[in-house]
């Protein structure tokens, strides 16, 4: 027994200094806290770089992903510990900026274009600057295309085919920044109606719709799905590392610059400062080159020397037709995602099956024509296509706070439940699915 | 009688630490989360509209329904996957008992994000398995879709819980029953089931209070399976969406807890008014005997089939960790040890952090769970209930709101001598894991303690011991089993949890595997080595579990040499 005494004894002296070298360790010292949600390989070139320049500064990357990035400022504010966010979404620095939880800064780094594309590369207000441009397009998987004999998808409209049913994959927007800029930009290039007439054709060819943006490429690299909807960076790290995979801009796309900010009460302004100085300057711009990284680097000069494989934004090299609004995408940025959850995230089987009818009885009725089956197939695309609400009501600003975050004062109202509004469209659009499939059916039933 | 109320204050003192302790850790933190629910978004005053605006929708009604069915269908395959491995290895002299028991524990411990890749590797619609049998025989099977794949994936994960608590139950059981038995007749079956069986109860009605809690509240697997019409991944896309507040995902929270604690209820229920414990202590477990040859092939055939099937996500793990690129093909286009090197000229910190955390949080468990244990069944304290169902409730909480609870609570507190807020600092990372794993040692303990007859304590303290003596010298030697497989249960899953310490990491020199897995599998190049670590993960995690059973058989072992030494001394 007495033994046994010694060794409790013995395990709480070690516990006991386990504890004291976890405190000892993390002594004041001139640091730079970073939160991102960039992966490994590109902060690390960054931090091994920005510390070579900085010796005795050390730099502590906080990886979480964009949203939980978000929440950690937003909970941690009080008792702000982090200097930079440095993440995609544009839309995730409007969210902090609206907290009123980033500072301003002025960039002194010159020869950095104002727009890339139509989009601003900077905040107009000056509180978050773009370092790289990125597009969204399409990532495929050569040797899955092969095997299943799939044409390359070249614009949007071409992943609405039959022949890419099952084949698909992509994220969801209120799960993923990205994913949400791409809806957006498509909503806002092709119009209210005839964007989600795509994004419902798209998703009923869909196979899944990934818990998280990464999941898209992950899925294509190992070949679970043939074609992945994704940021273009994605697409070619994936490609540099050596996955037998390819990718390509559709004409409908935006140039999205990624950002950093520094965050309010930043307890090292001046690392903080000196890190955003050296993003953007034409060494720190030369670092998004990295074969693991490749970026769109903001500073034109580069296009003409190291960054000459890249696509040049700056040439039009890259067709950006949409000029993303970024007001608008903000004013209805919860009931976008809300809606498109509940039109296809959480009802995809059933919109799978009218569009796996619709498919058929298209094909039924290319062999055999009947022009009341046709009829009837054009009415289920127009049940399938239907959206709940127009574009006016989803800039409606009192419609929209019905999605927002939270009642800024005690006094703000709000009439009707984000639950109420959504059971509603569920029903309708549970209804139109199946309607559209029954009328498939029966279309495919006369051709035959 | 004067021991005896002095006793009952020591008691009474270790429940109010704990309940102190769940008070702070627990409720407070999910309270100021989860009162989001109960708010009128429209009026900001107290309304109970949002549950009914719960079961007014369809999806959600939907979603319930499969959450239950799920689980429902997961605990009874789980239970058919580890009756025979628990019956076998505490049954019959089985060379490499100790090494099933081990390995049947590693399915518990499934890294995250790269264990979804291996599977998905094998098994998905264009994995490995399939793209050989769409070559051989023309047609693949759906291993991955839908409900049925959810269900097969959380039995072959969640079933190490019946097991651990059934194999530490059968140990626990009196030889002499069975003896009595056999004399009276009773042989092969007939034995187990209505003699062998029931005895062990306790311990399979807790892992299979656990899987079903457990399946009912996963968020990984039908996230991985990218199946949304369950409550869980309901609940957690509803909260972690960017920016949004919307009040279901906390309903559905709230809707969870209260329901994990029904269903634990209902386990309470039907072991309730039955006594499993038996007086006969220290040459217990049940009599092992030899296999006969045909009978050892028989259950070697059985037990690798079975292993075979649970441990293929880890061999796909494997390959991932060694191949180069593994792309819509049977195996790795190549072979390398690249990934390895990467890992460990980095993953040190990684390593010793999860082990310095798990470790902590799974004594710490233990400690806690068998005080729980102890004031619910041994005291008639007012409200000693309370700590088994706060205990318990934890399973419930989703990851991220124990997390978002913790930044709210705790980041205004400074901590007077780190100088720094408890929410940046890493002992919180170990009372979150405490927290989240506490449950699974609960059970495992609350079962080994019912399994001791009180008489035992009721002898000792005639004998003059004090009841903090009796508790020490008596109750938790002769729970050693089920405190171990409450140890082992909660340090391997901690080991690999990742949902509230993603929240909680404030430096990356604090962070454990799970995160540097994270980290890595957000890039394409990173899925090797995210494999890799997860291999670590494993091999660490099975090692630990090893030990703890070479220190169970171990014990076992002395207190037979001890009762042997008393008989002689007695003769």
């Amino acid at each position: 027994m007495k033994r046994a005494i010694r060794k409790t004894a013995c395990l709480a002296a070690g516990l006991a200094v386990l504890l004291m070298s976890g405190v000892s360790a993390r002594a004041m010292e001139d640091s730079l806290v970073i939160v991102t949600s960039f992966p490994k390989d590109l902060t690390s070139v960054f931090k091994k770089a920005f510390e070579a320049k900085h010796p005795g500064v050390k730099v502590e990357m906080l990886k979480k992903k964009t949203t939980a990035g978000v929440k950690y400022i937003q909970e941690t504010a009080s008792n702000n510990t982090s200097d930079l966010f440095w993440a995609s979404a544009p839309d995730a620095f409007e969210v902090l900026k609206g907290d009123g939880l980033l500072q301003k800064y002025q960039v002194k780094a010159k020869g950095i274009p104002a727009k890339i594309g139509a989009f601003p590369i900077n905040d107009p207000d000056g509180y978050y600057k773009g370092f790289a441009a990125s597009g969204y397009g399409f990532m495929w998987n050569t040797r899955y295309m092969k095997a299943k004999k799939l044409p390359v998808p070249k614009e949007w409209d071409d992943l609405t085919k039959p022949v890419y049913f099952g084949h698909v994959g992509m994220s969801a927007p209120s799960r993923s920044g990205t994913t949400h800029l791409t809806v957006e930009t498509v909503l806002q290039g092709d119009g209210w109606k005839k964007g989600w007439a795509l994004w419902k054709g798209i998703g009923g060819n869909l196979k899944t719709v990934t818990e998280r943006s990464f999941g898209v490429p992950s899925g294509v690299n190992s070949g679970e799905f043939g074609i992945g909807i994704v940021i273009d960076f994605f697409g070619f790290s994936s490609k540099a590392t050596g996955y037998p995979v390819d990718f390509r801009y559709p004409s409908v796309t935006a140039l999205v610059p990624a950002n950093i900010a520094i965050v309010k009460n930043a307890p090292h302004p001046k690392n903080a400062a000196a890190f955003i100085e050296f993003l953007l300057s034409a060494d720190g711009q030369k670092l998004l080159l990295d074969p693991k990284i490749q970026r769109l680097p903001v500073r034109p000069d580069l296009y003409d020397g190291p960054a000459k494989h890249l696509p040049n934004p700056f040439k039009g090299e890259v067709a950006a037709k949409v000029k993303f609004d970024v007001k608008k995408s903000k004013a209805r940025y919860n009931l976008v995602n809300s809606l498109f959850d509940v039109m296809i995230t959480y009802r995809l089987d059933d919109l799978k099956a009218a569009t796996k009818a619709i498919h058929e009885a298209a094909a039924a009725l290319a062999k055999k024509p009947n022009p009341e089956a046709a009829k009837l197939l054009d009415e289920a695309r127009a049940l399938v296509a239907a959206v709940p609400i127009d574009e006016a009501k989803s800039m409606d600003a009192q419609f929209a706070a019905i999605f927002k975050k939270k009642r800024k004062k005690a006094t703000d109202k709000v009439t009707g439940r984000q639950a109420e509004v959504e059971q509603k469209w569920d029903e309708m659009v549970r209804a139109n699915y199946a309607k559209a499939k029954e009328l498939a059916m029966k279309a495919a039933a006369m051709a035959k | 009688m004067a021991a005896q109320s002095r006793g009952q204050w020591g008691a009474a003192g270790a429940g109010l630490a704990v309940l102190i302790l769940l008070l702070a850790f627990l409720v407070i933190p999910v309270a100021k989360v989860v009162y989001v629910a109960f708010v009128d978004v429209n009026t900001g005053g107290f309304t109970l509209l949002n549950f009914v605006d719960f079961f007014r929708t369809s999806l959600f009604r939907e979603s319930f329904v499969n959450s239950l069915y799920v689980a429902g269908m997961s605990v009874v395959f789980a239970s058919i996957i580890s009756m025979p491995l628990a019956y076998f290895t505490t049954r019959f002299n089985f060379a490499g008992a100790a090494l099933i028991q081990t390995l049947g524990v590693i399915p518990l411990i499934m890294p995250p994000f790269v264990g979804a890749v291996a599977m998905q590797m094998l098994f998905g619609a264009n994995g490995s398995v399939n793209l050989l049998l769409d070559e051989w025989f023309g047609f693949t099977i759906p291993f991955m879709e839908g409900l049925n794949g959810v269900i097969l994936v959380e039995s072959i994960h969640y079933f190490p819980f019946i097991l651990i608590n059934l194999s530490a139950s059968l140990n626990n059981i009196d030889r002499a029953m069975e003896e009595s038995a056999q004399n009276l007749g009773a042989h092969g079956f007939r034995l187990f089931r209505r003699i062998v069986f029931p005895l062990a109860m306790p311990g399979f009605a807790a892992g299979a209070a656990l899987v079903f809690l457990k399946v009912f509240d996963d968020l990984g697997t039908p996230l991985l399976l990218n199946v949304n019409n369950m409550l869980a991944p309901q609940a957690y896309l509803r909260i972690s969406s960017i920016g949004i507040t919307d009040p279901m995902g906390y309903v559905i929270s709230v809707i969870l807890v209260a329901f994990s604690l029904l269903s634990l209820w209902t386990s309470y229920l039907a072991t309730r008014g039955r006594d499993y414990a038996s007086v006969q202590k220290g040459g217990g477990g049940l009599m092992r005997r030899d296999l006969r040859p045909w009978e050892k092939v028989g259950a070697w055939a059985l037990i690798l089939f079975i292993l075979a099937l649970v441990l293929s996500p880890h061999f796909g793990l494997l390959l991932l960790s060694f191949g180069t690129i593994w792309s819509f093909s049977v195996l790795p286009d190549g072979f390398t040890l690249a990934h390895y090197r990467e890992v460990f000229s980095t993953a040190l910190p990684y390593i010793t952090n999860t082990l310095l955390y798990a470790g902590l949080a799974a004594l710490f468990d233990v400690i806690v769970a068998t005080a729980i244990a102890y004031v619910v069944w041994r005291t008639d304290l007012p409200g000693r209930k309370v700590l088994d169902y706060l205990g318990t409730a934890a399973v419930a909480v989703p990851g991220v709101v124990l997390g978002i609870g913790y930044l709210r609570t705790f980041h205004d507190l400074n901590v007077p001598i780190v100088g720094k807020p408890l929410a940046s600092w890493w002992v919180i990372i170990v009372i979150a894991l405490m927290i989240r794993r506490l449950p699974y040692a609960l059970r495992a303990c609350t079962a080994a303690l019912q399994q001791v007859s009180v008489s035992l304590e009721e002898a000792a303290q005639n004998l003059g011991a004090g009841r903090f003596d009796t508790v020490r010298r008596i109750v938790v030697p002769l729970m050693a089993g089920g405190i171990a497989a409450g140890f082992v249960t909660s340090f391997a899953t901690a080991a690999v949890e990742l949902s509230a310490t993603i929240m909680l990491v404030s430096a990356e020199s604090d962070a454990p595997l799970s995160y540097g897995i994270y980290v890595y599998m957000q890039t394409a190049a990173g899925r090797g080595p995210g494999a890799a670590l997860g291999v670590l993960a494993v091999i660490i995690v099975g090692i630990a579990t090893w030990m703890s059973h070479r220190f169970v058989e171990r014990t076992r072992a002395t207190a037979e040499a001890d009762r042997k030494l008393a008989a002689a001394a007695g003769a």
